[in-house]
C-alpha cells in the first residue's frame, strides 16, 4: 500500500478533532446519565448506585407535577405533529405535484418561515397576538402554537421525500385505470411513508422540546415538561433533574433511531 | 418547463395542480393565523404606548424605538444622546453568537469533511452519531452543561484530581460558558450542511491540483474551501442565527451579568414590571437583523447556484 | 423487385387512406404548445389496427409528446385523437382503454410482482382474486411466473421490463404504448427483447405504438414507422420505404449513414432526372415527385450500395482517391476523397470481399454505384 499518495484525501489532525467534537456532544448527556443513578441527596458527591431518583419522579412529593407536565408534554406534542404532519403532507402534494403557480414561492416563504422568525421573536409574537385577540391562554393555545411551528419540520423532509419519487409511478397507476384518488391514496401516499414518518417524529421532537414559545403562551398552571424543568432548575440543580433528563434523553434516542432505519429504508428502489 | 414535462422526469410536475388550492388551504390558514398575524401584530404593539401592568394602550407612539436608542435622561427632559444600554446587548449577543460560530467552525469543519471522506456505507452511521445530540431536548443539553462546568462539576472534578490544576476553574457564569453553551447547542448545525457539500465535492479536483505541485493544505485553501463555501456559509448561519435570539443558554449558563437579547425580550413579558411595546421592538430590531442576515445569504446562495450552472 | 411492390402498395395505402373506425388511433392535426414553445407542430396519422407503430426521433422531436397525448398525460393544445373511431383526447388517462411501457418502467416499488400485474385489472373492477390469477397468467406469458412474490427491486433490468409488459397487457388494452422501453438495457438483451416484443404483438394482435431514437431498433421491429423532427413528422413509410427512399436530408441523414451530392437537376425524363455536380460532371438518378427541373438539392446514397474499381464500372462513376481504410468487424469503411464533392465512405462487406476490390490508401480510382441507388432529396 502506497501510504503518501493513499490519502490525497486526509487530513492530520482532523480525525482527533472529529473525535473531539463526539467527546464533546457526548460528554455532558453520558455524565447525566451516570449522575441520575446517584444515590447521594446532593449533586456533588458521588454516593453509590441506587434508582432512587426515578423512585422519586413518579412517586415523591413531586411526582405529581412531574406525571401532569408529561402528560402535557407527550399529548401536545402527539396531536401537535400529527396535525402539523397532515397539514404539511397536504401542502408538500400541492407544492411538489402542483405544477408551477404564482403563490408558490409565497407559499414556500409562508410555510418556512417559523423556521426564519427567531424562536424567541415568534414567543413574543404569538403571546401579544393571543393577548390581543383575547385567547385564553392554557393548554389549548399550546397546542394551537405548537401545530403552527411544527409544520415546516414535518414539511422538508416529506417535500425531500416526495421530490424523489418520479411522478411515473402515479401515471402508471392512473394509465392502468386508477383515478387521482386511488394514484395518491394507493401509490403515492404508501411511496411517501418514510418522510411522512420522519417529518412525524422531527415535528414530535420539536414539539417536546419546546421551551421558549411555551413558556411565553402557557398561561398560568399549565406546566409542560421543558417549562417544568426550568422552574425547578431556578431553584437549584437537584439529582431529580438528572433522572427526568435522561427519561427524556431516552425517547429522543429511540425516536432518532426509527427516524434513522425509517429514512435508510428508501421503498422507491 | 417544455423539456422537463416532454421527458416525465423532472421534480415538480402538476397532477394535482386542479387540487392545489384546497391542499394548499390549511397551511395557509394555521400559519396565516398562527405565525404572520402574531408577527404583523407584534409589529403593531411595537408602535403602540406601555401600561404599566403588562399589555398596552391602543395610542400611536415611537417611544418604545426612542426608549431602544436614544437616553433623555429621568425625565426625559434633558437633549437626547445615543442610549448604549440596549446597542451594547445587542452587540453583546452579536459578538457572543459570532464566538460561537467560529469555535463551531473549528470543530465542525474538520468533522464534517472527516466524515464525508470515510466509506460510503459508513457515513450514515457518522452522520446518525453527530445528529443524536440535535434530537435531545436542548434545555436538557443546556442543563446537562451547567451541570458539568460547575465549580464542584465533573469536569473541575476530573482536572483537579489529574493535577492540572489546584482549585476550579470557574467557567460558569461568564461569557466563556454562554459561548460554550451556544457552540453546544448548535454545533450540528454546522457539521450537517459542510458534509453535504463535501460529499458533493469531486475529489478528482484534489487530485488534479496535487498532480499540478499543489500541496496538500493549498489544495484545501485554494481548490476545497472555494467549492465548499455555500455548505459553510449555511453552517455558520444556522449557528449564527439562533445563537443570536437565544435564551436558554445565556439565562442558565451566563447569570445575571451577561444578558443577551433574548433575556432582555424576555424579561419585558414577564409579570407586570414588563414594557410590552419595548419588548416587541426589541424583537422587531432582531427580527431585521436575521431577515437581512438571511436576505444576504440567499442572494449569495442563488448566486453561485447560477455559477454553478 | 417483389418488396418494390409492397412498398408501393404500403405507400398507396398511406396516401389514400380517409378517417376510418378501423384505425386504432387517428391523429388529426394534433398541435402541443408549452407557453411560446411549440412541441408538435400540426400531426396528423393514422395507425391500423394490428400494426407495430414506430414514432422515431432524436430526443427533443416531440415523439414522447405524442405518445404521452395519446396516453392521456399531455393535453392537446389543438386537434383531436381518435381511438377506434372515439375521441379520447378529453378523457383522463385512466378512461382510456391503451396502456404504457413507461421508460423507467415505473414498477411500484412498495408492491409485489405479481400485485403490480393485478394493480390494473383490479382498477377495472375485478375482484381481487379473479386480477390476481389473470395476472399470474400474465407473468407466465412473460415467464415470470416464480418471481410473483418479489419486490421489483430484487429483479434484474430485463425482469423488470417484462413485468411492465405484462403489467401492461394484463388489462387487455386495446393500444400498448411503449415509451423507449428497452433503452435501459444492454445490447445483447436489447436485441433478445426486440425479437420478444415482435412476436408477443403478433401473438396479442394489439396495436403496439412504440417510441425510439434508435433507428435499428426501428427498422427491425416495425411494420410503419413515423420519422419525427422538431415537432413535425419527416416521413412515414414501411422500414424499407424509409432507408431506401428517404424523402429528405433529416431522414436519409438520421436514418443508417449516407453520403450526400450537392446536384442541379438538368432534365426529368421516363421516371429518371439528370443532374450535374458542381463541377459539370453529369449522373442519372430516379426522379422524385415534388423535384422539377432547376432544382438544387441533395443525392443520397447509401455507403453499401456504393463499390470501387480501377476503371468506371456500368452505371454511374465518380473519380477519386483513397484516403483511409478502417475496419470495422463484419465490414471495411473506405474514406474516399473525390474529384469533384466531399469526401464518400464506402463500406464493403467483409462477406464480399472476394468479388469487390479494396485499394491501398493514396489509389487512384473510381467509386460506382449502379443506376437508381441514388436517391434526390427534398431539402
Amino acid at each position: 500500500m502506497a501510504a503518501v499518495n493513499d490519502n490525497i484525501k486526509s487530513y492530520t489532525g482532523f480525525k482527533a478533532i472529529t473525535i473531539l467534537c463526539l467527546v464533546v456532544l457526548y460528554a455532558p448527556l453520558v455524565i447525566v446519565t451516570i449522575y441520575s443513578f446517584n444515590a447521594s441527596k446532593s449533586i456533588t458527591n458521588w454516593e453509590g448506585l441506587s434508582l432512587y431518583w426515578y423512585y422519586d419522579i413518579f412517586a415523591g412529593p413531586e411526582s405529581a407535577k412531574w406525571k401532569e407536565a408529561a402528560w402535557n408534554s407527550f399529548t401536545i406534542a402527539i396531536v401537535a405533529a400529527t396535525m402539523a404532519t397532515s397539514i404539511a403532507t397536504l401542502a408538500a402534494t400541492a407544492m411538489v405535484r402542483g405544477g408551477k403557480f404564482k403563490l408558490r414561492t409565497a407559499s414556500f416563504g409562508l410555510i418556512s418561515l417559523p423556521l426564519m422568525v427567531p424562536e424567541i421573536v415568534l414567543a413574543v409574537a404569538t403571546l401579544i397576538f393571543f393577548n390581543s385577540i383575547g385567547f385564553t391562554r392554557g393548554y389549548f393555545s399550546i397546542l394551537v402554537a405548537h401545530t403552527a411551528f411544527c409544520i415546516p419540520f414535518a414539511y422538508l423532509p416529506i417535500q425531500a421525500r416526495m421530490q424523489g419519487i418520479e411522478d411515473s409511478f402515479e401515471q402508471a397507476a392512473m394509465d392502468l385505470y386508477a383515478n387521482k384518488r386511488q394514484a395518491f391514496t394507493k401509490i403515492l401516499l404508501p411511496l411517501m411513508m418514510p418522510g411522512i414518518i420522519s417529518g412525524f417524529l422531527l415535528a414530535f421532537i420539536v414539539s417536546l422540546d419546546d421551551f421558549i414559545i411555551t413558556n411565553f403562551v402557557k398561561g398560568a398552571g399549565v406546566e409542560t415538561l421543558p417549562t417544568a424543568i426550568f422552574g425547578s432548575v431556578k431553584q437549584g440543580l437537584k439529582p431529580n433533574i438528572m433522572a427526568i433528563s435522561t427519561l427524556l434523553l431516552g425517547v429522543s434516542v429511540v425516536m432518532v433511531t426509527i427516524s434513522y432505519f425509517v429514512s435508510k429504508k428508501d421503498n422507491t428502489q | 418547463m417544455a423539456a422537463g414535462a416532454a421527458s416525465g422526469g423532472s421534480a415538480t410536475t402538476d397532477t394535482y395542480a386542479s387540487a392545489r388550492n384546497l391542499l394548499l388551504l390549511p397551511s395557509w390558514v394555521i400559519l396565516g393565523i398562527f405565525v404572520l398575524a402574531p408577527v404583523i401584530m407584534m409589529l403593531i404593539y411595537s408602535f403602540l404606548t406601555k401600561e404599566f401592568r403588562g399589555g398596552v394602550i391602543w395610542q400611536f407612539s415611537l417611544a418604545a424605538y426612542d426608549q431602544f436608542f436614544f437616553d433623555r435622561g429621568l425625565f426625559g427632559d434633558e437633549p437626547a444622546k445615543i442610549e448604549w444600554t440596549y446597542i451594547n446587548i445587542f452587540w453583546r449577543s452579536t459578538w457572543q453568537a459570532g464566538a460561537a460560530t467560529i469555535l463551531s467552525l473549528l470543530i465542525g469543519f474538520p468533522t464534517a469533511y472527516f466524515i464525508a471522506t470515510r466509506e460510503e456505507s459508513v457515513r450514515p452511521i457518522w452522520v446518525f452519531l453527530i445528529t443524536i445530540p440535535y434530537w435531545v431536548n436542548l434545555l436538557i443539553r443546556t442543563v446537562s452543561m451547567k451541570f458539568l462546568l460547575r465549580d464542584e462539576g465533573p469536569l473541575n472534578d476530573f482536572l483537579m484530581s489529574t493535577g492540572l490544576i489546584d482549585s476550579p476553574i470557574h467557567i460558569i457564569n461568564t461569557n466563556f460558558a454562554v459561548q460554550l453553551g451556544l457552540f453546544y447547542s448548535y454545533l450540528p448545525f454546522m457539521v450537517l450542511p459542510i458534509y453535504a457539500a463535501v460529499e458533493r465535492y469531486n475529489f478528482s479536483m484534489s487530485e488534479a491540483a496535487a498532480d499540478l505541485y499543489a500541496s496538500k493544505w493549498v489544495t484545501l485553501r485554494r481548490i476545497v474551501l472555494p467549492a465548499i463555501k455555500p455548505g459553510v456559509i449555511a453552517g455558520c448561519i444556522l449557528v449564527f442565527v439562533p445563537s443570536l435570539g437565544s435564551f436558554l443558554a445565556p439565562d442558565l449558563l451566563g447569570g445575571a451579568k451577561n444578558f443577551m437579547i433574548g433575556s432582555l425580550i424576555e424579561e419585558q413579558f414577564k409579570g407586570n414590571a414588563g414594557n410590552w411595546p419595548f419588548g416587541a421592538a426589541a424583537s422587531m430590531v432582531l427580527l431585521s437583523m436575521v431577515l437581512i442576515i438571511l436576505m444576504i445569504f440567499a442572494r449569495q446562495q442563488s448566486k453561485a447556484d447560477k455559477a454553478e450552472g | 423487385m417483389p418488396d418494390e411492390a409492397f412498398n408501393m402498395a404500403q405507400h398507396h395505402k398511406d396516401a389514400d387512406m380517409s378517417p376510418s373506425s378501423t384505425a386504432a388511433i387517428e391523429v388529426r392535426d394534433a398541435v402541443k404548445r408549452y407557453g411560446t414553445f411549440t412541441a408538435l407542430k400540426r400531426i396528423s396519422l393514422t395507425i391500423e389496427d394490428n400494426e407495430f407503430f414506430t414514432l422515431l426521433g432524436p430526443s427533443g422531436c416531440g415523439k414522447t409528446t405524442l405518445l404521452r397525448m395519446i396516453a392521456g398525460f399531455e393535453d392537446v393544445t389543438e386537434g383531436a385523437i381518435h381511438l377506434f373511431g372515439d375521441p379520447i383526447a378529453d378523457l383522463p388517462p385512466h378512461q382510456r382503454p391503451v396502456n404504457t411501457v413507461f421508460q423507467n418502467y415505473a414498477l411500484f416499488p412498495h408492491m409485489t410482482i405479481l400485485e403490480n400485474v393485478a394493480f390494473g385489472l383490479e382498477m377495472r373492477g375485478k375482484s381481487k382474486s379473479e386480477a390476481r390469477s389473470k395476472a399470474g397468467e400474465m407473468l407466465e406469458l412473460v415467464q415470470l411466473s416464480e418471481f410473483a412474490k418479489r419486490k421489483p427491486s430484487q429483479l434484474s433490468g430485463g425482469q423488470q421490463q417484462r413485468v411492465a409488459l405484462a403489467r401492461a397487457l394484463a388489462p387487455q388494452p386495446k393500444v400498448l404504448l411503449l415509451d423507449e422501453p428497452l433503452s435501459a438495457l444492454d445490447l445483447k438483451l436489447r436485441k433478445a427483447m426486440q425479437l420478444e416484443l415482435k412476436h408477443l404483438q403478433r401473438e396479442t394482435g394489439i396495436t403496439f405504438i412504440f417510441v425510439t431514437h434508435d433507428q435499428e431498433e426501428a427498422l427491425t421491429m416495425s411494420d410503419r414507422i413515423a420519422v419525427m423532427s422538431a415537432g413535425e413528422m419527416q416521413q412515414l413509410g414501411s422500414p424499407t420505404d424509409i432507408y431506401e427512399r428517404p424523402r429528405n436530408m433529416f431522414v436519409a441523414d438520421f436514418i443508417g449513414e449516407t453520403n450526400l451530392l450537392e446536384v442541379s437537376v438538368d432534365a426529368i425524363a421516363g421516371g429518371r432526372a439528370t443532374c450535374h455536380l458542381g463541377g459539370g460532371h453529369e449522373l442519372t438518378c430516379n426522379e422524385v415527385e415534388g423535384i422539377g427541373v432547376g432544382a438544387k438539392v441533395h443525392l443520397s446514397i447509401r455507403p453499401e450500395r456504393l463499390f470501387m474499381s480501377e476503371e468506371p464500372a456500368e452505371g454511374e462513376s465518380l473519380k477519386g482517391r483513397i484516403k483511409e481504410n478502417i475496419f470495422v468487424g463484419t465490414d471495411i469503411s473506405t474514406i474516399v476523397e473525390l474529384a469533384e464533392g466531399p469526401d464518400f465512405i464506402v463500406r464493403t462487406s467483409n462477406s464480399d470481399r472476394g468479388n469487390k476490390r479494396i485499394f491501398e490508401p493514396g489509389t487512384e480510382m473510381f467509386v460506382n454505384m449502379e443506376l437508381g441507388a441514388g436517391r434526390l432529396l427534398i431539402d
